[in-house]
């Protein structure tokens, strides 16, 4: 009977954690609303939520890195107490967060053995740690080489080094926070069969995600929360996507937004051989040719830090380029400034909104008027025209829904989505030609997202030539006329919306040329 | 001129910076950058002198300077990790602190007589290797040994340890350190008060050592800061950091020995004859400081260098991970 209760890493399986009435105040917000939730050995528990849902805080709670206010936790039926990550660790709750937690310029081995105590005293046991390494990853076919630096592997080796080091730490039920925003779609793949092995072996996953399809998947039940309450929990064989989407949002949510037809026009943006540089002085981008016409959407698909931002920025004007050339509505751009640019109407939607996208320490008032701040239409012989500008902000926040306090609320006091609203609303007004959107819609909730992307939809329709660059592929589906995926600085390919299949983006997204495959 | 004879000296002379870097490279590998260092290194030199003299034991002396110094940088401890203040601002007012506390303390030293100093001694056998045992081991001060031994020790405490695995970690990623139950505030200060310690030996090896005395601010003359661009010279190594210690040792001495002999090379001495060349000759060292912190403080430089990914950075709680 004993060896039906040991997980295959010899770990004793936890058969159930409650967490029961969990409720926890920050100033000003109610966080988690006396929140019931349980998960079992041997299942997939789906937590869904927008952002500020409370999942998070909820997990947190669990994992001993915040105190509920009300509430307890029953570990198989009877209660413990979980102060700390430690006691979590002890009791064998894992949880892989979503930025990993992995020191980059250090072994894999190093990594696992940080915090725990060696068999050596003050010294490293790292040959002891690394066959232990190698035991564990077996047992989930896991290929790892523990001599190997963080900084040299792929996003999903480091999240497989993530599990490796939880189930070091002996852990029997898993917090997966986000964990396939990073993955490629062949990597998620992979990654749920490696789910899927460890409930069959007794684990019990917790599995944080917002991409319905991949609940609707993976899990067996699914627990929704909506403002720090919980809606309702589920067989998941029980709903569909629709559903869900509705519960978490409480309204209904138009998924794929009706993109219509549009005449595409005269190229507007033109790349030609572009070549630049990336901050560690390797080659950024590799003979980049682009067009983008008139009405067009260009979705530009690629996994995380391959030459995306190096793209948007050279376009911008951020970053030089060491060759080729750039084009704006026929016009030669190399080498403009950003402020040039402005002025031959081109719009920047930045990456990191909070940092390129506007200034934390400006009222909403003053960010929107960044990029036009030096026309006749918001100043005179160097003084602001106060009034203007006013009235200016208070059309585009009434037009572009802004939810804030006022037009003089600091931009870093507004939540995520409404920044990005802001960002839209002051690069959208001027009725660019031209639109570069870097990652738009990452972070923000569904119903954001759903906003952001109606308005590049408009701005096609308004004949405007966009580029969208994003690493959520269903994104890049939803939107695009044509997909362009980016590998190591290289265009791989450009496919007409109706050929860009998820399995041959995702194909090229890791390199590889789906006709090079081997012809068996 | 006899080469060996300055190079004798300059290994004695880079005693003083090797542990002044080595100190901040400790400081910098948690991820605190402590401009502080020549301050603190004056409050050693000051406190191993002053403390020689009242007691006649030198070796209270290194005691209390290095006591004294790591004391001095827990002010800037706590202001860059417990209030997470700006680094750089804390450290330049840490060096006004350092010298304005030891200018004072030190009123009239200069004046106190000698003291008993540090031993030297020779070590056998290894003086007998031509050249090098000339170099390294013949009539050296206790803390030139001290010294070599403390660069591999170093090394091996960072790389092989796991203390120095937990170092390592704190400065290049400390939410995912603190995340697996390290302190990242505690190793933090501890790190601080480790470079501050070593930057009061290197102190202590001044007045005590290599230049016996108190000459108010020249007795360090400047040489806190060459430390700290050495530590990015080194990239934050410790065996680089003694090369370059040492290297910067000699380099000081044969800038004052090239402008003693009338003929130098079979030539007249162009440095003997105008002064100014040896004003421009002084210079080098501290242009070169200057020349690396600009390198050094470059984004784009410090990632291709592999500087500690938080240097400078505050670790606050709860932010999400970068």
């Amino acid at each position: 009977m004993t060896d039906s209760n040991k997980l295959p890493s010899g770990q004793t399986r936890i058969d159930s954690i409650e967490m029961r009435g969990i409720t926890k105040r920050f100033p000003g917000v109610l966080a988690s609303d006396h929140v019931d939730f349980d998960v079992k050995s041997g299942e997939v528990h789906a937590l869904l939520g927008e952002n500020g849902a409370g999942k998070s805080t909820l997990m947190k709670i669990l994992y001993g890195m915040y105190h509920p206010d009300e509430g307890q936790i029953l570990l198989n039926g009877k209660p413990v107490s979980i102060a700390s990550p430690t006691d979590a660790i002890n009791i064998g709750v894992g949880m892989i967060h979503q930025h990993f937690m992995l020191v980059p310029s250090l072994t894999v081995a190093e990594n696992v053995a940080l915090g725990l105590p060696s068999s050596r005293g003050p010294l490293t046991d790292l040959d002891r740690v690394s066959k232990r390494i190698v035991e564990l990853a077996n047992i989930y076919g896991l290929k790892i080489d523990p001599s190997a630096y963080v900084w040299q592997l792929s996003v999903g080796q480091q999240q497989r080094v993530e599990i490796i080091k939880a189930l070091y730490r002996g852990a029997a039920l898993l917090i997966l926070d986000e964990p396939t925003a990073v993955l490629t779609p062949q990597e998620v793949d992979e990654f749920f069969v490696i789910m899927h092995q460890m409930v069959k072996d007794g684990y019990a996953l917790i599995f944080i995600s917002h991409k319905l399809h991949e609940v609707v998947e993976i899990s067996n039940r699914v627990t929704v929360l909506r403002n720090g309450k919980k809606i309702g929990t589920r067989p998941t064989s029980e709903t569909t996507k629709q559903d869900l989407a509705n519960w978490m949002v409480g309204r209904d949510v138009d998924f794929a937004p009706d993109r219509g037809k549009v005449d595409i026009g005269e190229v507007r943006l033109k790349l030609e051989n572009v070549c630049c540089g990336n901050d560690l002085g390797t080659p950024g981008l590799r003979e980049v040719c682009l067009e983008i016409h008139s009405g067009e959407i260009l979705g530009v698909a690629g996994v995380s830090g391959n030459g995306q931002r190096e793209l948007a920025d050279t376009i911008a004007g951020l970053r030089k380029t060491t060759s080729g050339r750039v084009y704006l509505e026929g016009r030669d751009v190399t080498g403009l400034a950003p402020g040039d640019l402005t002025d031959r109407m081109l719009s920047y939607i930045p990456e990191e909104r909070m940092r390129d996208g506007m200034i934390k320490d400006f009222t909403v008032a003053e960010n929107m008027i960044l990029r036009e701040h030096h026309k006749h239409q918001f100043s005179r012989s160097g003084f602001l025209k106060l009034k203007d500008i006013s009235t200016h902000t208070d059309k585009l926040i009434a037009q572009f829904h802004v939810k804030t306090p006022s037009q003089e609320t600091l931009a870093k006091n507004l939540s995520g989505g409404n920044i990005q609203k802001i960002v839209l609303a002051r690069e959208i007004s001027r009725n660019p030609r031209a639109i570069i959107a870097a990652q738009p819609t990452r972070g923000l909730d569904i119903g954001a997202t759903e906003y952001v992307r109606e308005q590049l939809l408009d701005q096609r329709k308004r004949g405007a030539a966009v580029m969208l660059i994003s690493e959520d592929l269903d994104e890049i589906l939803a939107l695009s006329d044509r997909v362009a995926v980016i590998y190591e600085g290289r265009i791989m390919d450009i496919l007409p919306r109706q050929n860009a299949t998820r399995e041959r983006l995702g194909l090229l997204m890791a390199g590889v040329h789906p006709e090079e495959k081997a012809p068996a | 001129m006899d080469f060996t004879v300055i190079l004798q000296a300059g290994i004695a002379s880079g005693t003083v910076l090797l542990f002044a870097t080595i100190g901040e490279l400790f400081s910098e590998r948690a991820g605190v950058l402590n401009l502080g260092v020549e301050g603190m290194m004056l409050i050693g030199a000051m406190s191993a002198f002053s403390t020689t003299i009242a007691t006649g034991n030198p070796w209270l002396g290194v005691l209390v300077a290095m006591l004294f110094a790591g004391l001095i940088s827990q002010i800037h401890a706590f202001i860059v990790i417990t209030l997470q203040a700006d680094q750089v601002v804390s450290g330049l007012s840490l060096t006004f602190l350092g010298a304005g506390i030891s200018l004072v303390l030190g009123e009239g030293l200069s004046k106190a007589g000698t003291v008993a100093l540090l031993p030297d001694f020779s070590i056998p056998l290894l003086t007998l290797i031509p050249i090098i045992g000339k170099i390294f081991f013949t009539n050296q001060s206790v803390l030139v040994y001290v010294g070599y031994l403390l660069v591999p020790l170093s090394w091996y405490y960072i790389n092989r340890t796991r203390p120095g695995l937990h170092l390592r970690a704190v400065g290049e990623y400390p939410s995912a350190a603190d995340a697996l139950g390290i302190n990242v505030f505690r190793m933090r200060y501890f790190y601080v008060f480790v470079g501050g310690m070593l930057a009061g030996l290197a102190g202590a090896t001044i007045s005590l050592a290599v230049s016996p005395g108190w000459f108010s601010e020249l007795t360090t003359g400047g040489q806190g800061w060459i430390a700290i661009g050495l530590v990015i010279f080194a990239q934050w190594d410790p065996f680089r950091a003694a090369v370059g210690a040492y290297a910067f040792g000699a380099l000081r001495r044969l800038i004052l020995d090239i402008q003693g002999p009338l003929v130098l090379l079979g030539f007249a001495n162009p440095f003997y004859y105008n002064p100014y060349l040896g004003f421009f000759l002084q210079m080098l060292p501290y242009l070169f400081t200057v020349v690396v912190l600009v390198i050094g403080s470059r984004e784009a430089m410090r990632k291709r260098i592999g500087a500690p990914a938080a240097l400078g950075n505050p670790y606050v709680r709860g932010e999400r991970g970068k």
